[in-house]
């Protein structure tokens, strides 16, 4: 396993409060500016695979657009339905270089990433 | 049974007839009223103004009432004459009534200050629920408005009017605002508190005259200064009406002359209210009504015993944000002053002592200990050994408490006179569990509105099921009713999802109330507002309907379902260039383009040359049609091209569902009208328009709204209906529902029927904000992000 920090993408391709998804290394990532800060996590909703980058952001979580599941965009758990609790998406460190959103990876090609 | 005619069909005369009717039955009712509307509660009409009730909603006894007492209710008849050797009553409508008992319950009117210029059109006042109506008429965003008088009714009428977009000035004689309730130092708070709200205020200033040749252009005072306003609102007091007992020959000086048992100088005649003067005193406050009334009640049924010694007056200001309240005698003179204020915080009390006892209190900022006051005034109470809790209640441990101390048999509520003991007794032995049922039940609550909190918390504390009753609010991020929130958003002219959500929310938002305020706010600035799209739906991010695999589905617009060759063809080779895996003829005579990647939609749009058919969002899908006297040979009417018109008309703008429409060229309805949203159907000579169809998850059969000679008059109709449920129902909420709620009367008074000024209003806001609305899919072309259709490529490259 190989960790490492990928320049992504500039800041401002991601609006305000909106996400974006892009591939990295194989990987459908969703990369969401929440103003003070950019949070990732996999963009397929743990329930039918819904695009969480087309959802909308509550404080610091997302709404799937398909079947407005909650993911907690930090832990990547499930907020609601609250029954599915124990389930989540893969979230990825961040940070901001010079502008650039940077997030961490394993990039080794077969390690699913479950930071919690 | 002896004939019982009540003059005046207000709250007085009502409560009266209510506690007459609790006795053994002796009269035979018959009651006139001048306005044209059943018994309402006049305490509330501010509140309509300001928005936070509807007109049905402040309605005492319905018509319904009045027929299961077997009351002969007439309204819109003014009595003009008494005969009183006769015993007759005299309409102006020309009828002629006889009495044996007569009962004179004439309210008051405002009273007219010696202003040049007070018939001026644009010149208003506010006591009837018809002045009110005009009111919310006239009263609009930016319109300049003044109110004479810096009165309780004066105050309410200013917020009232600057919640629906006026600029107020509240021009006040007097060197305190509410000067008959407060002192100098209250009146200054209270002025500060109006400030705030952003509402002008001129103390000791004289109106001299109304400026403008027929219609109001402002006021000119007494000292030479002018001041502009399209508006005009007198408020400057209140006089008793006394002609009529003048003509039946009864004692009368300011107002009618009452005994204790509230007899007037006739035996045959009784007198309730704001006309009669009792002990030298005119009460103008809802309390003493309810309080006469029983005693009249008493005397009139044959048991004449209970006696009226008068009431202890407290007012309330209602306005929201603004807590004032005052009772009993709050004059200086002898009274041994007791004062609180704290500046920062606008809170200001005062109580005034005399002997030991509490004569009056002034309360500003604070009122959550007004019943305390009230029980203590009422029941005369020595405060010798409360003379340090005079102004704060000792400090309790449980909240609970306060309910629980008092006595059984304090008043609750002061105007229908109910009991702690009576309230409990109803909750325990008639199994009340809500505030309505308490209202039904026992009427406590019913008046001016000031104990709600008071009966709230002793039925939390009391009733085993207590439910809070809510009113809908959109989510828990927003906590106000929608209608409330409009009118919110308007007065202080909020343009953005964020500001909404910072000021009036929870800072953050969710998936249910930020489509709500998106929605909100684009219909009621008329698109002039800042569109958040973060605040939007996917769709309406990209104008087209996700699907379950994360792809689009694509309906370019087909007004009416009528195509061409051409676009047919643009269609197929469309779904042939980008592999679009179904191509569908949809329910609404239009084709549907279905697995288009996001990436692609712009390009998908360039190469149809079509517009959106805005199948993805809440607004116009379409107008379904039928080929009408084109080619049909029953055709009466030509639907495909006013369906055409109307979704010309409509397309582009957001609704609060989707809307979908239909026109038929007769009655036939091939293209199913009558199920629709809004239907035209054709019939020989003219139109029918009609509403609030449906025919998807609730099947409902249209109700008729209009029926027009013209085309032009039909999609007027249309467009009435159209912006009045644009600006009136809730978010979610389909025209069936809506409709369904509001009753078909109330949407063709509102729309059809309206005022020309309303109707002008409705067609005025839908054109500008159609104005301003353009083709969604033009953004293909112009994305508002680089990267709104455009997938985001890593900048640096990582081998996988």
């Amino acid at each position: 396993m190989e960790r490492r920090w990928i320049r992504v993408t500039a800041c401002d391709s991601v609006p305000l409060r909106e996400g974006r998804a892009v591939s990295i290394a194989g990987r459908e990532v969703a990369i969401f500016n929440l103003g003070d800060r950019f949070l990732a996590t996999d963009n397929q909703c743990p329930h039918r695979g819904g695009p969480l980058c087309d959802g909308i952001v509550t404080g610091s979580s997302v709404v799937c657009p398909l079947h407005a599941w909650k993911i907690d965009l930090q832990s990547g758990l499930v907020e609601r339905p609250s029954s599915e609790g124990d389930r989540c998406v893969g979230s990825y460190a961040t940070r901001i270089e010079d502008g650039v959103v940077c997030v961490e990876l394993d990039v080794s090609g077969n390690g699913e990433e479950h930071a919690a | 049974m002896k004939r019982l005619v009540v003059v005046g069909n207000g709250m007085a005369g009502m409560a009266c007839v209510e506690q007459i009717l609790k006795y053994e039955p002796t009269f035979r009712i018959t009651v006139f009223g001048d306005e044209t509307h059943a018994n309402y509660n006049r305490v509330m009409l501010s509140s309509v103004l300001a928005g936070e009730r509807s007109p049905d909603e402040i309605v005492i006894n319905s018509l319904d009432w009045y027929r299961r007492n077997e009351i002969d209710l007439h309204v819109g008849v003014r009595i003009v004459d008494v005969d009183p050797v006769g015993k007759t009553v005299t309409g102006d409508d020309g009828s002629v009534t006889p009495y044996d008992t007569l009962l004179l319950a004439t309210g008051s009117s405002a009273w007219m200050p010696p202003i040049k210029g007070l018939d001026k059109e644009g010149v208003f006042t506010f006591r009837t629920l018809d002045d009110t109506r005009a009111l919310l008429n006239r009263a609009g965003p930016d319109t300049e408005a003044i109110v004479i008088g810096g009165g309780l009714l004066g105050l309410e009428a200013a917020r009232g009017l600057q919640v629906r977009g006026c600029r107020v000035t509240v021009v006040h004689l007097m060197g305190t605002l509410m000067e008959r309730q407060l002192d100098p130092s209250g009146g200054r708070f209270l002025m500060a508190k109006m400030k705030e709200l952003g509402i002008r205020v001129l103390l000791g200033r004289s109106t001299a005259s109304i400026r403008g040749d027929h219609r109001a252009e402002g006021v000119e005072l007494a000292d030479g200064e002018h001041l502009d306003a399209s508006l005009v609102v007198v408020a400057a007091g209140i006089r008793p009406n006394v002609e009529l007992a003048r003509r039946a020959g009864l004692t009368v000086k300011r107002g009618i002359v009452v005994s204790d048992f509230m007899e007037t100088s006739n035996p045959d005649v009784f007198a309730v209210g704001e006309c009669v003067e009792h002990r030298g005193v005119c009460y103008g406050l809802v309390a003493p009504l309810y309080e006469q009334g029983k005693v009249l009640a008493a005397t009139i049924s044959g048991h004449r015993g209970p006696a009226y010694i008068g009431t202890v007056q407290a007012a309330k200001l209602k306005i929201v944000g603004v807590d004032v309240f005052s009772a009993g005698d709050v004059a200086d003179d002898g009274a041994e002053p007791v004062r609180y204020e704290d500046p920062s915080l606008g809170v200001y009390k005062k109580v005034a002592l005399r002997d030991g006892k509490l004569a009056g209190v002034i309360l500003v900022g604070d009122t959550s200990d007004s019943h305390r006051y009230m029980d203590w005034l009422r029941s005369g109470a020595d405060l010798a050994d409360r003379r340090r809790h005079l102004l704060f209640p000792p400090p309790s441990a449980d909240a609970g408490l306060d309910v629980a101390e008092m006595a059984e048999s304090a008043t609750v509520c002061g105007c229908v006179g109910v009991t702690k003991g009576a309230i409990i007794q109803a909750i325990h032995e008639r199994g009340v569990n809500t505030l309505s049922q308490l209202k039904e039940s026992t009427r406590a609550s019913t008046g001016c509105g000031s104990c709600t909190s008071l009966c709230q918390e002793l039925l939390r504390a009391v009733a085993p099921e207590f439910e809070e009753e809510k009113k809908k609010t959109i989510c828990a991020c927003v906590p106000f009713a929608e209608d409330r929130l409009r009118d919110i958003l308007r007065s202080q002219k909020l343009r953005s999802v964020q500001e909404v959500l910072e000021i009036y929310g929870n800072g953050v938002g969710c998936e249910i109330c930020k489509p709500a305020l998106s929605y909100m706010l684009d219909m009621l600035w008329c698109g002039d507002h800042d569109e958040d799209r973060s605040a939007r739906f996917i769709n309406d991010r990209v104008h087209a309907n996700i699907q379950k695999d994360g792809t689009f589905s694509v309906v370019p617009r087909i007004r009416g379902g009528v195509t061409s060759p051409e676009e047919l063809r643009r269609i197929a080779d469309v779904a042939e260039k980008y592999h679009v895996p179904m191509v569908k003829i949809t329910g609404s005579q239009r084709i549907d383009l279905l697995g288009i990647k996001k990436a692609d939609l712009p390009k998908v749009w360039a190469d149809l040359g079509m517009p959106s058919g805005q199948a993805y969002t809440k607004g116009v899908r379409m107008v379904k049609t039928c080929v009408g006297t084109e080619f049909c040979r029953f055709g009466t009417q030509h639907s495909t091209a006013a369906g055409i018109e109307m979704e010309r008309r409509f397309e582009q703008l957001y609704t609060p569902h989707k809307g979908k429409m239909g026109a038929v060229g007769c009655p036939r309805n091939c293209a199913e009208a009558t199920v629709k949203d809004i239907g035209l159907i054709g019939v020989e000579g003219g139109w029918q328009v009609v509403v609030g169809g449906a025919a998807g998850k609730s099947v409902r059969k249209a109700d008729l709204l209009a029926t027009v000679e013209t085309t032009e008059q039909a999609l007027e109709a249309a467009e009435l209906f159209f912006q009045y449920y644009r600006e009136n129902a809730n978010y979610l909420e389909r025209t069936y529902d809506f409709v369904e709620r509001l009753g078909i009367e109330k949407v063709r008074k509102e729309t059809v029927y309206a005022t020309e000024t309303v109707r002008a209003g409705l067609l005025d806001r839908l054109a500008k904000s159609k104005a301003r609305s353009r083709d969604a899919w033009l953004e293909g072309q112009a994305p508002r992000h680089p990267t709104q259709f455009e997938p985001i490529a890593v900048m640096e490259k990582v081998l996988a």
